[in-house]
């Protein structure tokens, strides 16, 4: 069964919830370090471990990252929002209820724009307390809490997804706008940022929707497509079987590329939702949502449209430089050290090609810039500057030295150029004759054999005009 | 002596605060065996109290309570303590921290001498509900010394300690207290602060002062009341002044509750306190609380969804209880735990709230109960238009014997159907002795006032302890 025939029948329906870890210093309740990979229950307290007689108190700094983020996608904001506490069993839940948001959470509605220009709008956000960590030994379980309190923002989309490449894409943009806000650090390895998909399908034509399944815990982009993807033709193949779609939570084994169940016998939980009586109604006044909208750092979008206009990038490439605020800024620092040497487009090359590929490379704005600008001089060549290049990433040593060091100094002396290739000229007499006979490719052997012989020093445009000089000299009148 | 008269005493070195510590202890021994009133008792431990706090003393700290001994409810966290909230399923805890208003009384000079027994986890009108067995009453020890804060109440009375701290969600100070013979004070509110309270119903409970005179009441309010940064429902802080007394305040007598079912002793003495209060200047006159019939099924539809949620995190995981013989699954874990850890109220509460909360169910109880409230709270805001103080008898009846109520959980809860009301508006209120009956039973009179009317309250009730001399008499 082709997954072409598939999709022509059948249209996909899926929905992301994304939960995302706010970098507050402290936790959402209490003072504990949110600080990532502590030794187990070294960052918790009465309050974050649940014990008895303890209560939360509101972190007003994840309020302010939450706002950012409903003012970055426009979100609808609600003045006042309530707590509630969602409650059912399980060792990392400490309290046995979850403090979250369900009623009323702080904010409704909002969008993240796709590359392809599609508006994939958000149902709401809410902000929520993070559960601890279960480990699974051989004859025992044991449980860390230092994670236990963390702050989240649940962020979830209507279902408008349509296939698993869209939802792949809105879930970069997203994890690149909480990057670009500073308040997460996206990182889906770590569980930073931590991706459920409900996924469900419809005949085509078909109003009301199918049966979702939730795919939990997905943990990368390539497989959040490969999980979303297999379980559309799951779907497809119970219903073209004559079968019906069971609601299920289901998780995505990256072995086999497959989605299973998560529980054999799946309980449906009541969690018993009622208002948080620990903890006051949140009051966002329009005085703090200013404040913070007046301090917002400028978003993905904006900054793609603007290297476009200012700096005279192709969109794609505008785009892939903003989708990393470091990049960006990476960039437009290096630009500007340029300082006009070469265009702004060639370091958009560089940084888009040699740099992203060189990954992870520690090459400094100014090393990078340092040696655009012996390009741009002349002092060495293109090709040259790229083994100049790697030899920076491998060694983090600076441009001028490497140069100095190897003795790469571009050769753009008319004499000593001439002298080569008369060289090489004189040692290919049979070639010459073809070339002067007619056959132009024969110049690139020359060339090739210039370059060789001068370990490619040579500036390559003047080679190419003094070359072209000799040749038409040595013509027979 | 009353905690007032030991704190000058002790400040002014005519007292010692090892005497007065060594003598609430003699007293625990000589009365707990027969009361129960007592589940914890570290006597190294009140020693090296006195010590420290003699050392801050001649260092110079002020110390309104200085070297008064107090005791403690066993459902507020002291470092170190067993805080068992009278229940097998805390049975060996100890919290590594001191709830806020220990921190205060410490802080005051007051010696933490012993942890009183109540019902599980506040959930009981008698002090039966407790694993360590029930507290007696000390004018008669074949019955119930009120609940849930009983062994409080039964030890101020018994002179083991001048003060004690009692929790109140739906009249666990005042209703005791009533039984006991001695002054209960439930604040309002977000007055005192919960931090380190055992939560049971957390948008009613309080922690309130048990004494054997306002005076004293007023002494411990004063210290353990005011804002705290760490529960977010706490008020800021007020200054407390006590009124000079009850003449010209309007003094209100609800017309609901002086209907049928009060016994008639406990009647008698209530009018002839309301005609003392006349004689003392106050404009007695009455009033109506049109929705106040609805405060006990309100209370327990509230308290216990509440409950539920909050006895949620006792299932063997992290601390207290956990059965050896854990069973297959998970769920066999906390089923076997919570069995066996909780009584047989507690359970019943818990499944009651679960109940009111549960998909298809919320509307109908918890959603009806929170609007109920809303309403009740407006009756007692319209009679405070009118009048300064309301009036009732804190129970029905007097101390019923031990045993009694035990198989009518629905004449138990009636106990609190005069208190009840205070904790959903969330008013303060104040139960002091106004006579007894024949069998020389205790019998308690309610004061209630507005939100922040501490001052009212305890002046009021002070002006009538003047007049009188009920909060005299011993058991």
């Amino acid at each position: 069964m082709s997954s072409d025939s598939i999709l022509t029948r059948y249209e996909p329906v899926i929905g992301l919830e994304v939960h995302c870890q706010l970098m507050t210093s402290t936790k959402l309740f209490c003072g504990c370090s949110t600080k990532f990979g502590a030794l187990p229950n070294h960052h918790t307290c009465p309050v974050c471990l649940g014990m008895p007689g303890v209560l939360p108190v509101l972190n007003q700094s994840a309020v302010d990252h939450a706002l950012q983020v409903a003012l970055a996608v426009g979100a609808r904001l609600n003045e006042t929002s309530v707590f509630a506490r969602k409650q059912y069993f399980y060792p990392d839940l400490p309290k046995g209820y979850q403090i979250t948001q369900y009623d009323l959470p702080y904010c409704e509605g909002g969008g993240i724009r796709l590359a392809s220009g599609k508006l994939v709008e958000l149902t709401r956000i809410h902000i929520e307390e993070d559960a601890g960590k279960n480990v699974h030994g051989e004859d025992a379980s044991y449980v860390d809490y230092n994670r236990a309190g963390v702050p989240l923002l649940e962020i979830v989309s209507q279902p408008v997804l349509e296939t698993p490449a869209e939802a792949a894409d809105y879930l970069k943009r997203l994890r690149s706008l909480v990057r670009h806000l500073g308040v997460s650090d996206g990182n889906l390895e770590e569980g930073s940022f931590r991706c459920d998909a409900n996924v469900s399908i419809r005949p085509r034509g078909q109003k009301t929707l199918g049966t979702r399944c939730e795919i939990k815990n997905l943990n990368s982009f390539t497989n959040i497509e490969r999980a979303i993807r297999f379980e559309i033709l799951r779907q497809a193949d119970v219903l073209d079987g004559g079968g019906r779609v069971v609601q299920q939570t289901l998780l995505f084994d990256a072995a086999s590329g497959k989605t299973a169940p998560m529980r054999s016998k799946e309980e449906s939980h009541d969690y018993r939702y009622f208002p948080e009586p620990d903890l006051k109604p949140v009051v966002i006044r329009p005085e703090r949502v200013e404040r913070i909208r007046a301090a917002l750092p400028e978003l993905p979008e904006a900054m793609a449209a603007r290297f476009h206009t200012q700096y005279g990038l192709l969109d794609y490439d505008a785009n892939l430089l903003t989708a990393d605020r470091d990049l960006a800024v990476f960039f437009e620092t290096t630009t500007r050290l340029v300082d006009g040497m070469v265009p702004p487009k060639i370091v958009a090359n560089w940084i888009i090609s040699e740099y992203l590929r060189s990954e992870g490379a520690k090459v400094s704005a100014e090393d990078l810039a340092g040696l655009l600008v012996l390009l741009g001089e002349g002092t060495i060549s293109g090709k040259i500057a790229k083994t100049v290049f790697e030899e920076m990433v491998e060694t983090g040593a600076r441009p001028r030295d490497i140069v100095q060091a190897k003795g790469l100094v571009q050769i753009s002396d008319e004499p000593a150029i001439v002298a080569v290739i008369t060289r090489v000229l004189e040692a290919s007499a049979p070639q010459v004759a073809e070339f002067l006979a007619g056959k132009e490719k024969v110049f690139g052997y020359f060339v090739g054999q210039i370059m060789r012989d001068s370990a490619g020093k040579l500036n390559p445009g003047l080679v190419n005009d003094l070359l072209r000089r000799e040749l038409a000299a040595r013509k027979k009148p | 002596m009353n905690a007032v008269e030991i704190a000058t005493k002790v400040r002014s070195g005519a007292l010692k605060m090892q005497d007065v510590a060594e003598q609430s202890l003699r007293r625990a021994r000589e009365q707990n065996p027969a009361l129960n009133a007592l589940v914890h008792i570290d006597e190294a431990d009140v020693r090296a109290q006195v010590a420290a706090q003699e050392k801050r003393l001649a260092a110079g700290a002020a110390m309104p309570l200085a070297g008064v001994p107090i005791v403690i409810k066993d459902n507020i966290c002291v470092r170190g303590t067993p805080t068992t909230c009278a229940s097998k399923i805390l049975e060996n805890f100890r919290p590594p921290y001191d709830a806020h208003v220990i921190a205060r009384l410490r802080t005051a000079g007051a010696i933490l001498l012993a942890k009183a027994n109540c019902d599980e986890f506040g959930m009981g009108s008698s002090n039966e509900n407790s694993a360590f067995g029930p507290t007696r009453n000390p004018w008669d020890i074949s019955r119930v010394p009120g609940g849930s804060s009983g062994g409080s109440a039964a030890a101020v009375a018994a002179g083991i300690a001048p003060l004690a701290l009692g929790s109140d969600t739906g009249g666990s100070v005042r209703q005791p207290a009533g039984f006991c013979g001695v002054v209960g004070l439930k604040p309002t509110y977000g007055r005192v602060s919960r931090y380190g309270l055992v939560a049971y119903g957390s948008s009613l409970d309080t922690i309130g002062p048990i004494a054997r005179t306002v005076d004293d009441a007023a002494a411990l309010f004063d210290v353990i009341s005011g804002h705290d940064p760490q529960d977010s429902t706490s008020l800021p802080s007020a200054d407390l002044v006590v009124d000079h007394g009850i003449s010209g305040l309007r003094v209100g007598i609800p017309r609901e509750w002086f209907a049928d079912g009060i016994e008639p002793e406990v009647r008698a003495a209530v009018s002839a306190a309301i005609d003392v209060l006349r004689g003392l200047g106050a404009e007695v006159r009455e009033v109506s609380l049109p929705n106040i019939r609805y405060s006990l099924p309100t209370y327990y539809l509230l308290a216990t969804a509440e409950a539920s949620a909050n006895l949620a995190r006792y299932d063997g995981v992290k601390y207290g209880l956990r059965v050896e013989d854990r069973g297959s699954s998970l769920k066999e874990m906390y089923r076997r735990t919570r069995s066996a850890g909780f009584g047989r109220e507690v359970k019943q509460r818990i499944m009651l709230g679960t109940f009111a909360l549960s998909s298809g169910y919320y509307d109908a109880y918890y959603g009806k109960a929170v609007r109920a409230r809303a309403v009740i709270t407006r009756d007692f805001e319209r009679a405070f238009e009118h009048v300064d103080l309301l009036v009732s008898p804190t129970s029905p009846t007097t101390a019923f014997r031990i045993g009694e109520k035990h198989d009518d959980p629905l004449s138990m809860y009636l106990q609190d159907i005069y208190t009840i009301a205070l904790n959903l508006a969330g008013v303060p209120g104040l139960s002091l002795p106004c006579g007894f009956d024949r069998s020389n039973l205790p019998i308690g009179l309610q004061l209630v006032a507005p939100k922040l009317g501490e001052g009212r309250l305890l002046g009021a009730a002070r002006a009538y302890q003047l007049h009188t001399n009920w909060h005299e008499r011993r058991p």
